[in-house]
């Protein structure tokens, strides 16, 4: 079976739309949303309404930071993003916000993790960006995968059972498979907001048949999230760096 | 951990045990059997237990990862893998037939046998390296050959893929080879080099055409290290009847700056099988090694010696390619200019890539051609002569550049049949306005576009 995994949508409707049209192309029958779903973008609520609606089919879903700072206005933020949770507080309907709420931490599917960020300390949001922190997240749990985001660069880690680490960044498209034996932590890169340089959406494909895993892109209206960014009164910055990826 | 039984008639996931053919330091190699299956197969085990090196079982971890992924008739066919967490194992196809290392006792061969071998050899790399992997253990034990003719390469356990985890490099951060054959920069832990699989090759034509290895045995790190700075002695110097091109071929090889190798294999394979088109340049006739200041300078300069970002690996083969442009002779000047403006450009932009200049000198079907025309010239050379002066303007340097005269009856097979043979990535060829010409003999670069397996340009000159 094919699982699509999706990270910091951030509001981007063009960008969510493009992964999921992708995803059900390679033939994907389930979803995994790995926190993020609004905050920096233009559609919060067409996102956030989709994501529920997955929800509601059976995928899973857990809490991002941008998440959790809608119903808390003492998560510390950047200048840009704050603007942009304050203005999405006034789009939220009540049902959106009480989804968000119930959303967990982390969610333990099999031998797999779901979290948003750091899997050994959850609710402090750590960047997964090097070996060290990918080692420290690794050791938290007994998963042989753990899938997470909020770094919006894609990057894959390993730890064998001697505790040895590698890091790899991942070839769009191509196929890894994940040897048995030893720890896998794949950090997705963004749907809505990526920042590697590549402008098109990034999301990832689990094969659990073969144990595969594929890091996607998709490209997307990049033109159009930008302009909706600037309609909706947002700062400049935030739709100028969906242009080129940074 | 329970103890696996391996011994003869024993079955696991479908293939029986029939004999060990081979047991290394890293693995056991079982010959297999399977019901209802008739080829020819081998099961490798890696032997895990107290004290395994634990560079033994990532080694065999990659060698699971990258193999299925591999094609071709350059390397086993991949049957099946055990997992880790059962019986880890990999079955593949058997080879016939001793490896390499069989002509060891045969040396030094013939220089146009090591010639042959290494046509071969590079071809197989080439492929190799088309499919993202560096081998990274280029040895006589670890090359075959099939019935027919090809090389097989085995054993990719210290291999890298470009696209998948490298397990070997960040886990233990020590360079993993065979001593002689190492690359200077595989001693310094540079793992995606398709060039250091060239400097191995190097080696194997050295030892091979000369009967010693160009830089020792020693296993010691600091007598391995010494290639980075020392060169080997010129083959010249052992061998005084040593062909000068092929000296040639073996040291660019062997340079210790990977840019100044070949850039692909498929450039060196080129070489090799057109020995009278090698540039002999100062490395042909050296009979010394280099001076001691220039060894100086490389053993003190850490500057010049250490290792450099590299481009992905389907990057830098995709900047050298061998690029072949069928000229006719006999066509408008207009078009031919515009076919030299068009290989021109491309070059441009490349400096790696090299230009085959091809002419077909077509054969009567039924009378027997003479080679002189009625003036008496020879009109193979004389076609040679006019092909080097198309190609003048473009001001290549002559180790970019060769001029081929094929003798065929049929221009596209044979321009075909070029590519095809000296692994051409790109085929830029001129096309006829409607002349009598090409009604009557119907259109060459037609049939090249349709039917070449590489990227075909047709150009046109603007009527």
């Amino acid at each position: 079976m094919l699982i699509a995994f999706f990270a910091d949508i951030h509001a981007n409707r063009q960008a969510f739309e493009a992964c999921l049209a992708q995803a059900y192309g390679h033939g994907a029958k389930r979803f995994v949303l790995l926190g993020d779903y609004v905050g920096y973008g233009a559609d919060p609520d067409w996102c956030l309404t989709k994501v529920m609606e997955l929800v509601d089919q059976g995928a899973s879903a857990v809490l991002g930071n941008h998440d959790h700072a809608v119903g808390n206005p003492n998560e510390r933020m950047n200048v840009e993003a704050r603007m942009a949770i304050e203005w999405t507080r006034g789009v939220l309907g009540l049902d959106q916000r009480r989804f968000l709420e119930s959303l967990p931490l982390s969610i333990m599917d099999g031998d797999r993790l779901y979290v948003h960020a750091d899997a050994s300390d959850p609710k402090h949001w750590i960047y997964v960006q090097s070996i060290t922190e990918a080692a420290t997240s690794l050791s938290a749990t007994s998963a042989a995968i753990s899938f997470c985001g909020h770094v919006h660069k894609p990057a894959l880690y390993t730890m064998s059972a001697t505790a040895k680490m590698t890091s790899f960044t991942p070839k769009t498209g191509a196929a890894i498979p994940l040897t048995p034996g030893r720890h896998w932590l794949a950090v997705l890169g963004s749907v809505g907001q990526p920042r590697d340089g590549n402008p098109a959406a990034a999301y990832l494909i689990l094969d659990t048949t073969r144990n595969e895993l594929t890091f996607c892109r998709a490209p997307y209206d990049t033109e159009a999230a930008a302009a909706a960014i600037r309609a909706r009164g947002l700062p400049t910055s935030l739709a100028e760096r969906l242009l080129v990826g940074r | 951990m329970a103890r696996p039984l391996h011994e003869p008639g024993v079955v696991l996931d479908g293939f029986r045990l029939e004999e060990i053919i081979h047991q290394g330091g890293m693995a056991i190699l079982w010959r297999v059997t399977r019901e209802g299956d008739s080829t020819p197969m081998l099961m490798k085990v890696p032997r895990i237990g107290e004290g395994t090196d634990p560079a033994a079982i990532v080694s065999f971890e990659m060698e699971q990862m990258i193999m299925p992924r591999l094609s071709g008739i350059h390397v086993p066919k991949f049957i099946a893998t055990g997992s880790f967490a059962a019986q880890p194992y990999l079955v593949m196809e058997a080879i016939a037939g001793p490896t390499l290392l069989s002509r060891l006792r045969h040396l030094p061969l013939p220089y146009d046998d090591v010639a042959d071998i290494g046509v071969k050899i590079a071809e197989a790399l080439d492929e190799l390296h088309r499919q993202h992997v560096v081998h990274l253990d280029i040895k006589p034990s670890n090359i075959m050959f099939r019935p027919s003719g090809e090389a097989v390469l085995l054993d990719f356990g210290l291999s890298h893929h470009d696209e998948l985890p490298d397990l070997m490099l960040e886990e233990f951060r020590l360079p993993f080879g065979t001593a002689p054959y190492m690359s200077p920069e595989q001693l310094r832990g540079v793992r995606n080099d398709p060039r250091s699989d060239l400097f191995a090759l190097g080696v194997l034509f050295y030892f091979f055409s000369t009967g010693e290895r160009p830089f020792g045995e020693s296993e010691r790190l600091r007598g391995m290290q010494r290639r980075l700075w020392r060169d080997p002695y010129p083959p010249r110097k052992l061998r005084s009847d040593y062909p000068p091109w092929l000296q040639e071929i073996v040291l660019r090889c062997l340079e210790i700056e990977p840019a100044w190798r070949y850039p692909t294999a498929a450039q060196l394979a080129f070489d090799l099988s057109h020995p009278e088109d090698v540039k002999l340049t100062a490395r042909s006739e050296r009979l010394t090694r280099d001076p001691f200041t220039t060894v100086l300078r490389r053993r003190f300069n850490k500057e010049l010696t250490s290792p450099r970002p590299r481009d992905a690996l389907s990057d830098q083969l995709a900047l050298a390619p061998i690029v072949a442009v069928a000229v006719d002779l006999g066509g408008t000047p207009e078009l031919n200019d515009e076919l030299r403006l068009t290989a021109g450009r491309m070059l441009a932009a490349l400096p790696s890539a090299r230009l085959a200049c091809l002419n077909v000198l077509r054969q009567a079907r039924l009378t027997v051609d003479m080679t002189l025309d009625e003036d008496g010239h020879n009109k193979h050379i004389d076609r040679l002569v006019r092909l080097k002066d198309w190609a003048e303007p473009l001001k290549l340097a002559e180790n970019r550049l060769t001029a081929h005269v094929i003798e065929a009856i049929d221009p596209a097979g044979a321009i075909l049949e070029f590519a095809e043979a000296n692994r051409v990535d790109h085929i830029v060829i001129g096309a006829r306005h409607n002349s009598l010409m090409r009604k009557l003999l119907g259109s060459v670069s037609a049939k090249v576009a349709a039917e070449a397996s590489c990227t075909v340009t047709v150009v046109r000159a603007r009527p």
